[in-house]
């Protein structure tokens, strides 16, 4: 067969790199303009997008080009922190459940069961309420609400694992427990894991989005994409279509964006795929 | 030095039907090649599983010159050889470092058994089903071992590497007075190779 210049490894990692450094680049950018995002000027209030203001302007004559990027930022960054947090507990209770034996491992599943049975949205707002809203409802929220699909994921991994020929035979000629864990364990482990936790993204964005829309997220004087999605709601039918428009349409291309750069890194990592 | 199963009663967790295996003895002598003959599904593989301490009876005693085999720490004198050899190999190790972990191999087992330099850097999905046979054999006949559990080792080699195997291993197994149980579904094998053959008994609660 022909050999081909452009394989999907190299074509992989290309996207990888670019997606990763465009959603750096939006995270630095936002919080550089932080300050600007909440700049007034009442002498251009209700702009249409134009040359000069590409997103528009609100009625307090804000440049809605930089609030959305200011809200995006945030929105990436406590979607970095929930899903980091969300996927440090999954590993803790997943590996528990499948180590620590049947008690553990029943009193575990039922607190996964309990959580996925409970719907994210109702969960995420009755968190956040109880920690008194705010940046730190949201993340305690997010960040509880999230972990128990990938704890179950990991849980099966490892029970699977534990029961490998592979691991008994080499701890049947003399490998340490430790051994075969670092070894044998998490090699497999962590192509799971890291595809998980880079799927956690969009979701925990989309739903702090979601529950600050709803108001028992962020307060309004912070510029997250879910205070100006609700906050222009009252101006939607007054034709400014501008203020809803670009700042979900960009929430929802960085979403897309995460969910592909777990599905490539899943390419990447899989060894079955990854020579293609 | 003797491997010995003592009035074992083994279950399956979840199958209420009744036990793999009831009250069965056996006991395996250092020089010895013991035979394992029955159907499928009577338990051949659960013994070994036993035999080698992979799961614990649910009453009864695997002992090992007497004395219940637990977990040993470190190399353990009685191995398994697994009758798919490509799960019983890291998938995602190359070969040179599964063996690194358990201290290398003997240039005479390399040679005995034909093993080359060059699977070394190899993974596991890159050899052959007889190739990794071959190769999980050595690793398992480590100087410490004294006795060796075959299930079904040859079945799905051909002829070949099968004769290869089988001598390498009755010579070994003289030369070692190593222990061996051989599970297999081939009579004319079994005759051939074993000094006792010992077939699984019929579980008395499937009769009703």
């Amino acid at each position: 067969m022909r050999r081909r210049d452009k394989n999907r490894r190299k074509s992989t990692v290309v996207f990888l790199a670019a997606a990763l450094a465009l959603l750096a680049a939006v995270t630095v950018a936002g919080i550089c303009l932080e300050d600007a995002a909440a700049a007034t000027d009442f002498s251009r209030t209700n702009l249409a997008p134009s040359a000069r203001f590409l997103f528009g302007t609100d009625w307090m004559g804000r440049d809605m080009f930089v609030r959305t990027l200011a809200g995006l930022s945030l929105s990436i960054r406590i979607g970095i922190l929930t899903a980091a947090v969300s996927a440090a507990v999954a590993l803790v209770l997943g590996t528990a459940a499948a180590l620590l034996g049947p008690r553990a491992d029943a009193v575990i599943s039922w607190c996964i069961d309990l959580v996925m049975g409970i719907p994210h949205i109702l969960l995420v707002m009755l968190i956040s309420l109880a920690c008194g809203k705010g940046f730190a409802g949201v993340v305690a929220g997010v960040s509880l609400s999230h972990w128990p699909s990938l704890a179950r994921v990991i849980r099966g991994e490892v029970l699977q694992l534990k029961s490998a020929p592979y691991i008994l035979a080499a701890r049947k000629l003399g490998v340490s427990r430790l051994g075969t864990a670092r070894r044998h364990m998490l090699p497999h482990l962590f192509p799971q894991f890291l595809t998980g936790l880079i799927l956690l993204f969009p979701h925990a964005i989309l739903h702090e989005a979601s529950v600050t829309f709803l108001g028992f997220g962020l307060s309004s004087e912070q510029p997250a994409v879910g205070v100006i999605l609700s906050e222009s709601m009252q101006y939607l039918t007054t034709g400014r279509w501008w203020l809803a428009l670009f700042p979900g349409l960009f929430l929802v291309a960085v979403v897309v964006l995460f969910a592909l750069l777990g599905e490539r890194a899943r390419y990447l990592l899989d060894p079955a795929s990854a020579h293609e | 030095m003797t491997l010995e199963a003592r009035h074992v009663t083994f279950y399956y967790k979840g199958k209420k039907k009744g036990p793999v295996l009831d009250r069965f003895s056996l006991q395996v002598e250092a020089g010895e090649r013991v035979g394992l003959k029955a159907p499928s599904g009577r338990g051949k593989t659960t013994l070994c599983r036993l035999l080698a301490g992979y799961e614990q009876p649910n009453q009864g005693e695997i002992l090992l010159d007497g004395r219940p085999l637990r977990d040993c720490g470190s190399v353990c004198p009685v191995q398994m050889i697994w009758q798919h050899p490509e799960t019983a190999l890291d998938p995602l190790l190359r070969l040179g470092d599964t063996l690194a972990e358990t201290g290398g191999l003997e240039e005479r087992l390399k040679k005995a058994l034909h093993i080359e330099e060059g699977w070394l850097s190899r993974f596991p999905s890159e050899l052959s089903g007889g190739e990794l046979q071959r190769f999980c054999l050595a690793r398992a006949l480590r100087p410490e071992v004294r006795f060796l559990l075959c299930d079904e080792i040859s079945a799905m080699l051909d002829l070949v590497t099968q004769a290869q195997i089988w001598q390498f291993l009755l010579a070994e197994a003289e030369e070692r007075s190593l222990g061996l149980l051989v599970v297999s579904h081939d009579d004319s094998l079994l005759a051939r190779v074993c000094t006792r053959i010992v077939e699984l008994p019929f579980p008395s609660w499937r009769i009703f």
